[in-house]
Parts: structure tokens; sequence; C-alpha cells
């Protein structure tokens, strides 16, 4: 038996298979974030030196760890677009572009929230800061330049060696801004690593991803049926879809 | 080949010596507004200076990157360049080598000047002088893929810094601190390996890139 690996790259099925997948997706996205809101809040204990305040990292770490991992994806499917021409796959990139600039907000807000009470400042160049930053600004610069685009070719292609450029830099600005901040920080402040972090607290922020994760999948999806219906709204399938005879 | 295109893009520059010029003076005008924001105590000019002529540099480098294409993008000769049988990225090559000699060369050796302006002492300005030689073509390389990215697009002027200024944070980075390592008495020659490593990796992906990003523009 030979599986068609490639019907699912054709976006007419793709959009019924995401349709499909997004009901079984939300409800893992609530219940993982339900059990990681409860663990977050009622299991974890107090930390000893940070107080209450700690609490913000359930969301704060799931955040920015989405932030990185979600522009690896994203140049990932863009650069499988680019050199597959699989039209499917750039759709995907672009789906993911504002959920993980999202994420890169949040986490650096969150991040700006917990600083004030802790460091006594909202904002500080700390070396993870700043390279999660620069990190939203890459996803800028990769929205801004599909949206300057008319053609969706050229702006799928466009926009996936801009982002491979970025993640090919990711790793060197991340490491040059660390080394920048070894150089200039001086101890007064620094984040705080606590050596053995409470199982509790551990197990809250890895649920707390994982839903994190989920609700990225089920809007990626419900974004990527958006792009599909946008792009292909000559198609007969979709006028079909649009006088409903296909469900 | 390459000669031949670098020769070609400099003649053309030449012929219109008032392009050049203006990046140049937006350099300077650009380091000399910062005495007059900040300060002009010769103490804080010193901290600033590595940074605020670097800065000032990468805003001048990434001004003038839409002249890389667009002039030959509006009068037809980049698609001929695109059909010729030479290859793109060794084209491409020649005329980031010429932007850089147009654009980035000038800055280098305006920078001293404005060193002195800055009040730094000898070593520090040769220090500074070295390390923008080094980093400019950089600039000059990661710039050229966003020019050829954004070719003939609306409002490409602003979006080319959006797209290339994050990717020069690391050069600015290594290009100020080997500065301050200088003037602080410290060793700056790894900053200059890093530099050199930046230049090199960026001679060898660069071209390559640019050239994929003028396919897809002017398809």
């Amino acid at each position: 038996m030979t599986i068609n690996w490639f019907k699912y790259a054709s976006p007419a099925s793709f959009y019924f298979l995401a349709g499909r997948m997004i009901p079984y997706f939300t409800a893992l996205a609530i219940i993982l974030l339900v059990a990681g809101l409860y663990v977050g809040f009622f299991v974890a204990p107090t930390d000893f030196q940070q107080g209450e305040a700690y609490r913000i990292i359930f969301i704060h770490v799931p955040a920015a760890w989405m932030s990185m991992f979600l522009y690896t994806v994203m140049a990932f499917w863009a650069g499988v677009g680019l050199a597959f021409n699989t039209r499917l796959s750039s759709m995907v990139a672009s789906a993911i572009a504002p959920t993980g600039a999202m994420f890169a907000f949040l986490a650096l807000w969150t991040g700006a929230w917990w600083g004030k009470p802790m460091w006594g400042t909202w904002w500080v160049w700390d070396a993870r800061l700043t390279s999660e930053l620069i990190l939203f600004f890459l996803y800028i610069g990769f929205m801004s330049l599909q949206a300057a685009i008319d053609d969706p070719k050229r702006a799928d292609k466009a926009g996936a060696i801009i982002a491979l450029v970025g993640v090919v830099n990711v790793p060197i600005i991340y490491f040059s801004v660390q080394w920048w901040n070894t150089l200039h920080q001086g101890a007064s402040v620094s984040m705080i690593q606590s050596p053995k972090m409470a199982t509790a607290m551990l197990s809250g922020m890895l649920i707390m991803t994982l839903a994190a994760w989920m609700y990225s999948i089920v809007v990626i999806l419900i974004r990527t049926r958006l792009i599909i219906l946008e792009r292909e709204r000559h198609t007969a399938w979709v006028s079909e879809l649009r006088e409903g005879v296909l469900e | 080949m390459i000669w031949w295109i670098i020769k070609r893009d400099l003649l053309l520059a030449m012929r219109r010596r008032s392009d050049v010029l203006t990046t140049l003076f937006f350099f300077i005008i650009v380091v000399s507004l910062f005495p007059l924001g900040v300060s002009p105590e010769p103490d804080i000019l010193r901290i600033m200076a590595s940074g605020v002529v670097w800065v000032a540099a990468l805003l001048a480098s990434m001004l003038s990157l839409g002249r890389i294409f667009s002039g030959d993008y509006a009068d037809g000769t980049l698609e001929q360049m695109l059909l010729s049988p030479v290859s793109l990225a060794e084209l491409v090559t020649g005329k980031t080598i010429a932007h850089w000699l147009v654009t980035g060369v000038p800055l280098v050796l305006m920078a001293p000047v404005l060193g002195i302006q800055y009040d730094l002492p000898g070593n520090a300005l040769l220090v500074l002088t070295l390390s923008l030689l080094l980093g400019t073509p950089v600039l000059s390389l990661i710039g050229a893929i966003g020019a050829a990215l954004t070719l003939g697009l609306r409002g490409g002027g602003v979006l080319v810094s959006i797209l290339v200024l994050p990717l020069y944070i690391p050069v600015l980075i290594f290009g100020t601190s080997a500065v301050e390592a200088s003037s602080t008495g410290m060793e700056f020659g790894a900053h200059f390996s890093i530099l050199g490593a930046f230049l090199l990796v960026s001679i060898v992906f660069s071209p390559w890139a640019t050239a994929a990003s003028l396919r897809i523009s002017m398809n």
C-alpha cells in the first residue's frame, strides 16, 4: 500500500483536514490551560525569595519558548515552500508569524511586569530580554515584508528568504548579545536562577507550555484556513463551499 | 566579470557624485547631532563616540541600499543581467563591492575626523577606523539581500530598515566593543577576528541569497 503523502499538501484537502483537527486541539488547549493554571496558582508553592510575583513565569516562560520555537517552525515551512514550491507550506508560514510575534510581545510584556517588583525597573538590557526584543523585530520584518507585496507568490518567496536569513542570524545575534551583556552588565542585576526548581513549579510551567503549543496550533490552523479561502476564492471548490454544496 | 561590474558601477556613481556625497554628509550630520543633543563634555563624548559613529554608519549604509539595484531595475539593465549567462551571484558580488566602495569607504575615511570631534585618543581612532573597515562591507553584503527583496515595492525604503537593521546588530556590537576594549587598554584582536569571520561568512552566503531574492523580485 502506498500512502499518498501529498494529499494534504493541496490547500483544498488541507482545509477540511484542518477543520476536523481544530476541535481536538481546542479541547486539548483548554484542558491543559485549566490544568496548568490550577497547578500554577494552587499547587506550586510560594517562592521564598520572590513571593507570589514569580507566578508570572507560568505565562512568561511558555511565551518566550513558544516565540523562539515558532520562529524556527515558521522558517522551516517557509523554506519548504521555497524549495518544493508547495503553496500550503508558505501559507502555514505566514499563518505562524502573527502568533509568534504575539508570544514574543507577551514575553516582553510579562517580563516587564515581573521585572518591576523584582528588579525595581520595567526594563533592563539583560541578554535574554534584548534577544527577545530582536526576535520580535524579526517577526515584524517578516510580516511587514509580506504585507508590502501584493503578489502572494512573490510575498511567500520573499518572506521565505528573510525568514531563512533570520534563522541563520538568530544564534549569531543571541551569542553576540549575550557576550555584549556580560561585558556591560554590572553585578547588581542578574536573572535569578533557582538551582532546584520545585517539581510543582516546573510541571506547571511545562503544562502551560503545552497549552500554549496547542493554542498556537489551533490559531495557526484557523488562520491557515482563512488564508486558503482568501487565496483560493476564485476556485470551484470555494464557490461550492459558499453555496453550501460541500460540507 | 566582477571587475567589469565594479568598474561600471563606480563610473555610474562618479557621474552622479552628489549621491555619494549625500550619504557621506548624512553620516557627518548625524554624528554631529549627538553632542548637541546629549552633552559636549569630553568625558561623555569619549564614551559615546564609538557607538554614535557606528550607529550613524549603519544608518548611512542602510539609506544608500536602495541605490544598489534600483537604477538598473528602472532602466531594465537588471533584467538583462538576470538573462545573461554569467552567474547572477557573481554580478551581485560585483555590485555589492561597488556599493561598499562608494558608500562604505568614504565613511571609513571620514571616521577618524569625526572621532577627533569626540576627543578619542589616537589609538582608539585607529581601532575605530579599522573596525569600520572590516564591518562596513558586511553591512553592504547583508543590506544587499534586503535591497533585493524590497525592489520595486511601495515604501521599500522604510521596509528595508526594518528588515536589515536587526541583522546589523552583531556587527554593531563587535565594532563598538573593539573600540571600547582598546580605550580601556584591553586586547581587541578577538573583536577583529569575529568581525572578520562575519565578513567571510557574509561574502559566502549573501551574494547567493541576494541573487535568489532578485530572481523572486523580478519574476
